[in-house]
């Protein structure tokens, strides 16, 4: 299970942070920014090889020891990174994948709300608004045990 | 296929709703405002409004479409992308022919625009045709910004149902 989801606009500014532990909150900020570099790299590498991999889903970013990052990133340019704790018996890749296409079609789904403006901040404040996003989100966090 | 009907109805109702609403009347006495030309009468505003409805709807189609293909590489896959699938999911269709310059314009035919089609054929409504193409300017404008292109999109009507959409890229 996840231990902090992040969507990080085109623009490179955070739509959307939350993490599990609410003390050190800003230890996986800083997690997900350094992240955002390897991003760029795995982007520009996949523009320039020759190779058909044109995959939206970049896998494992690095290892830290204590967590793991993960990458996605969308035909919009919109990227989601998620941390995922080491000590959890190893989420299978499979796993993985699909927690990113549940966000992938939480996040399309919050686009196509009339009332949510591109660029904005993802929040539940407003009732329909991002109420579902959040939700989606904290079933991806809930720690097993 | 009862979908595009819809679609084609909801369209109509738009242009004609928004196109009816009255400009905020001028200074002037009211009634010399219907010895104006009905043209002037705020044109370039309800066109604005209507792109920029189309606009938002562009971006929200920019990031559900392509969601389970694979990343562009290009700007011309992109352009590809408009013309193949955006037309398809839309108008049942793609678009007849893309043609390009290499140095940032596009040209998009579509021989028979399905918003053009109930008109009548020809040159007969070639004047009221802008007003039906501004929601689909602003719809190509809204999903290449989604999709990391800012451009400029114009459209222009040589024979109803035949139009061409430019697309200028906008370089920074």
């Amino acid at each position: 299970m996840a231990v902090c989801v992040a969507v990080i606009a085109k623009e490179n500014y955070p739509l959307y942070i939350r993490s599990t532990p609410t003390e050190n909150e800003l230890k996986f900020h800083y997690m997900v920014h350094t992240s955002l570099d390897v991003v760029d790299e795995k982007i520009s590498a996949m523009g320039k090889a020759l190779v058909d991999q044109r995959e939206l889903y970049l896998g494992l970013l690095y290892p830290t020891e204590d967590y793991k990052v993960y990458g996605y990133v969308t035909n919009s340019k919109v990227k989601f990174v998620m941390v995922v704790d080491s000590s959890n018996t190893a989420l299978r890749d499979n796993e993985i994948r699909s927690m990113f296409r549940k966000l992938h079609n939480s996040y399309t789904d919050v686009m196509c709300n009339p009332f949510y403006n591109p660029g904005d901040r993802i929040q539940s404040r407003f009732v329909c608004l991002g109420r579902a996003f959040d939700n989606m989100v904290t079933s991806m966090m809930i720690p097993v045990c | 296929m009862a979908d595009a009907v819809l679609f084609e109805f909801l369209h109509t109702e738009m242009v004609a709703e928004l196109w009816a609403h009255d400009p905020d009347p001028g200074p002037g006495d009211n009634i010399w405002r219907w010895l104006l030309p009905l043209e002037s009468w705020g044109q370039n505003m309800n066109l604005s409004v209507l792109e920029s409805v189309g606009f938002r709807v562009g971006q929200a189609l920019g990031e559900r479409l392509p969601r389970e293909m694979l990343a562009f590489r290009e700007e011309l896959d992109v352009l590809k992308f408009l013309c193949k699938d955006l037309w398809l999911a839309i108008f049942q269709k793609q678009m007849d022919s893309l043609r390009t310059n290499h140095q940032g314009t596009y040209v998009l035919q579509d021989n028979s625009f399905p918003l053009l089609l109930p008109m009548a054929a020809g040159l007969q409504y070639l004047e009221e045709a802008p007003k039906f193409l501004a929601f689909t300017c602003g719809l190509l404008r809204g999903a290449l910004c989604t999709l990391g292109i800012e451009s400029v999109v114009t459209a222009s009507v040589a024979a109803l149902p035949g139009c061409k959409f430019q697309v200028v890229i906008q370089n920074s």
